[in-house]
């Protein structure tokens, strides 16, 4: 293109007005809104730090080594009173990411079980599923958040007459105290050996994969890996001197059980009801996901004689992957944020323990603008991870 | 996707910068006061609104809480109604704005409310950051509660134990404090909302011990199904000196709301009742006559008052004997409560005002 020519008939035509010149309307339309934005900030800018310093108010960080002082219950990593608030705001966020990423996972699954649970062609499962999935959409995650602490588990009996589970698992009122495997003084050592087991089956998976795609031959890779996983472990288990794992049983001594791994009633009824919530809506982006699939592509399938499975595995799901995944992120990242609520049922998370700290330290602001960055981040986290498997699983259109 | 990253990027800092402007925005009062409050500029919005904005409560039986019929009253709320019949002659010129714990800083901070009366404890640093607190109108001090049976005597006995606490208080602060000091291991468990820290403890079985201001505990425990089967321990493990709080910036209003409370208490020192203050007018005592404002004018112009002002006050909500029996007084609605340290000084108590001269 040669820009440095005018069109022929606009010169013939003669000049057009400045104010008519689409050009220049265009310009000064970008320039206009883009003035107008910076001025609205600036003036927005200015106003509120005028009104920040009228008002006495600190917007540095500086308060964040100050010591904490208040206590943070269930704090997971090591945490007392004597730590910084900025420290306290590093265990508020541990506490958020725990339960977000133990959750998403079991919503994952909870909601991809639904949600087939809702194409089967049994009557009765199919409509079970649809009263949890109605159910779950239709009732805000606060009243489920409340039901699942109040009524629950904040009524299950003391601990000297909790509830036994086989296991055993106990439940009380204090949580739930699981039996659980304890490493011991060579646990460290073999836990080396766990890891290394599990690098290698990874990096055989993708190796062998490759090849089986490049050319066509049967590699195993599933059960290549699974007994390098299988096998590394045992190996160690074997060679490291005494017994790396050892089962550690909660026992009752003064109010509480100790030993063993614990829930605590806020985590637990936290957990559980974020989980139920967002599965019901996964269970509804699995299904409308794999009933975008053209009937024809499952016919087809069968017809050139694979397998039930091999049809969901190798036709299905890998097309329905592509509709399900941005809902998806969506779902993972509401997860994330509905996390939040779990200060009114006593959960110490980011947010709870930012709540706590502009109530104590007195700083506002600061607080507020750094949990909002700190959510912010998050999600902008998941979504880029999650896009970028996203990218990958689209279709290549050449 | 670096060009999107960018964008996310701004995209970030200018709703950063937009949403911390928009809370400064709504913190600011109607009148455009952006650069904080002068010197009676509090007095000035009250007239003009015709009523006072207290943040209060109404949750806490005896302070701030709602009656059968869904009045809101109690020992906060009667401070509040007498500055109201102080300024404004009308002793129910005022809205009570119920509040978490949690709120108490910012509401002051960003001057939404003209009087901060929600058991507030004077710390230094409340009165640095959060605004500028009047006269201490209650002793009280932090105590725990346990159930009879728990056997637990001092805190000694609560190693392991869960205790249950209201977050965004002094009290939350002053257990780990106390706790660590004895060298108790414990297990906190924080709720933002009082009435769950309370559920979690009685019905719950979640907790072993709860702890809060004595008062406050003395109230909560009357309203439990069995008051007999809890007991509050007889230590005292802080100081909660109790005050009513006005945001930083106009000196007036600050002195308006301790000249009230300081009328309240020399009342009940001259046995100026609700009922009596009309006979007192005329009574030959010349403190009485001061209190009540027919003598000389001691300050009362200047802060923008009738000369009846106070004698307005008594006569709506009573002295200060009157207000604290009327809800925690041998026959208060609310519960008992001996008076301690909310005596006097003359009685061997604390409460103690400076000269109306």
């Amino acid at each position: 293109m040669n820009l440095e020519t005018p069109s022929p008939s606009r010169r013939t035509l003669g000049e057009v007005p400045i104010w008519r010149d689409e050009r220049v309307l265009r310009a000064s339309a970008q320039i206009v809104s883009a003035l107008a934005i910076i001025g609205f900030i600036a003036w927005v800018v200015s106003n509120f730090r005028i009104a920040a310093e009228a008002r006495g108010l600190d917007l540095t960080f500086r308060f964040l080594k100050l010591p904490a002082a208040f206590p943070i219950s269930d704090p997971i990593i090591p945490y007392d009173p004597s730590r910084s608030f900025g420290y306290a705001f590093i265990v508020g966020l541990v506490k958020t990411l725990l339960v977000s990423s133990i959750g998403i996972v079991l919503a994952t699954i909870l909601g991809t079980i639904i949600g087939l649970a809702r194409l089967s062609t049994n009557w009765l499962i199919s409509r079970l599923a649809l009263i949890y999935i109605e159910i779950h959409r239709n009732i805000p995650l606060l009243v489920l958040l409340f039901i699942w602490y109040f009524p629950i588990f904040s009524t299950l009996p003391p601990v000297s007459e909790a509830i036994i589970l086989p296991g055993p698992i106990y439940l009380s009122a204090r949580g739930i105290y699981f039996t659980w495997p304890a490493f011991t003084e060579s646990g460290r050592a073999w836990s080396i050996y766990v890891l290394v087991g599990l690098l290698v089956a990874i990096i055989t998976w993708i190796v062998l994969r490759r090849r089986r795609e490049r050319t066509g031959k049967a590699t195993y890779f599933g059960g290549v890996s699974l007994l390098i996983l299988i096998f590394v472990p045992l190996l160690g288990w074997i060679l490291v001197p005494g017994n790396p794992l050892q089962i550690n049983t909660p026992y009752l001594e003064g109010f509480n059980f100790q030993g063993g791994l614990r829930f605590t009633p806020e985590f637990a009824a936290l957990l559980i009801a974020l989980v139920t919530y967002t599965a019901g809506f996964i269970a509804e982006v699995v299904r409308s996901g794999m009933q975008a699939v053209n009937r024809g592509q499952l016919d087809a399938a069968r017809a050139v004689g694979l397998s039930y499975m091999q049809v969901i595995a190798l036709v299905i799901m890998p097309q329905a992957l592509r509709v399900i995944i941005p809902p998806l992120i969506s779902q993972f990242l509401n997860l994330t944020k509905n996390s939040s609520l779990a200060l009114l049922i006593g959960y110490q998370d980011l947010f709870s323990v930012a709540r706590i700290t502009i109530n104590q330290a007195g700083r506002v602001i600061p607080v507020f603008f750094m949990t909002m960055a700190t959510y912010l981040f998050l999600s902008l986290m998941t979504s880029f991870v999650l896009n970028i498997y996203n990218r990958r699983i689209q279709f290549v259109e050449r | 996707m670096k060009r999107n990253t960018l964008y996310l990027f701004t995209l970030f800092v200018l709703l950063g910068l937009v949403l911390s402007a928009c809370a400064a925005a709504t913190s600011e009062p109607q009148d455009g006061e952006a650069e904080g409050f002068t010197r009676g500029a509090i007095l000035s919005r009250v007239k003009d609104r015709g009523k006072v904005i207290c943040a209060g409560r109404t949750d806490l039986l005896g302070f701030g809480y709602l009656d059968d019929a869904g009045n809101n009253l109690g020992f906060d709320i009667d401070l509040c109604r007498a500055v109201a019949a102080a300024v404004l002659g009308d002793m129910n010129a005022i809205e009570i704005v119920p509040i978490p714990a949690s709120d108490r800083g910012p509401v002051l901070q960003s001057g939404e409310v003209d009087i901060l009366s929600r058991n507030v404890t004077w710390t230094s640093s409340r009165d640095a950051s959060w605004g500028n607190f009047t006269i201490i109108m209650f002793y009280d001090g932090q105590g725990y509660m346990v159930r009879k049976d728990s056997g637990i005597e001092t805190q000694e006995d609560m190693d392991g134990a869960s205790v249950c606490v209201t977050s965004g208080t002094t009290t939350e602060k002053n257990l780990a404090a106390d706790l660590a000091f004895h060298g108790v291991e414990f297990e906190a468990v924080i709720f933002e909302d009082t009435a769950s820290v309370y559920g979690a403890y009685e019905e719950g079985n979640r907790c072993d011990v709860t702890t809060s201001d004595r008062s406050q505990l003395a109230a909560v425990k009357e309203g439990f199904a069995d008051p007999d089967a809890h007991v509050i321990l007889p230590m005292i493990i802080s100081k909660e000196p109790l005050t009513p709080a006005v945001p930083h910036g106009d000196d007036q209003w600050l002195d308006i709301v301790k000249i009230v409370m300081f009328g309240l208490i020399h009342a009940e020192l001259l046995g100026v009742t609700m009922d009596n203050v009309d006979e007192m007018m005329s009574s030959d005592n010349p403190k009485v006559i001061d209190l009540l404002g027919d003598g000389a004018d001691w300050g009362y112009s200047d802060l923008g008052l009738e000369k009846d002002a106070l004698a307005n006050a008594i006569k709506a909500v009573g002295n200060y004997g009157e207000i604290y029996n009327r809800y925690m007084g041998p026959n208060g609605i609310a519960f008992t409560l001996p008076r301690g340290a909310n005596e006097h000084w003359t009685n061997g108590g604390q409460i103690y005002a400076p000269p109306i001269k």
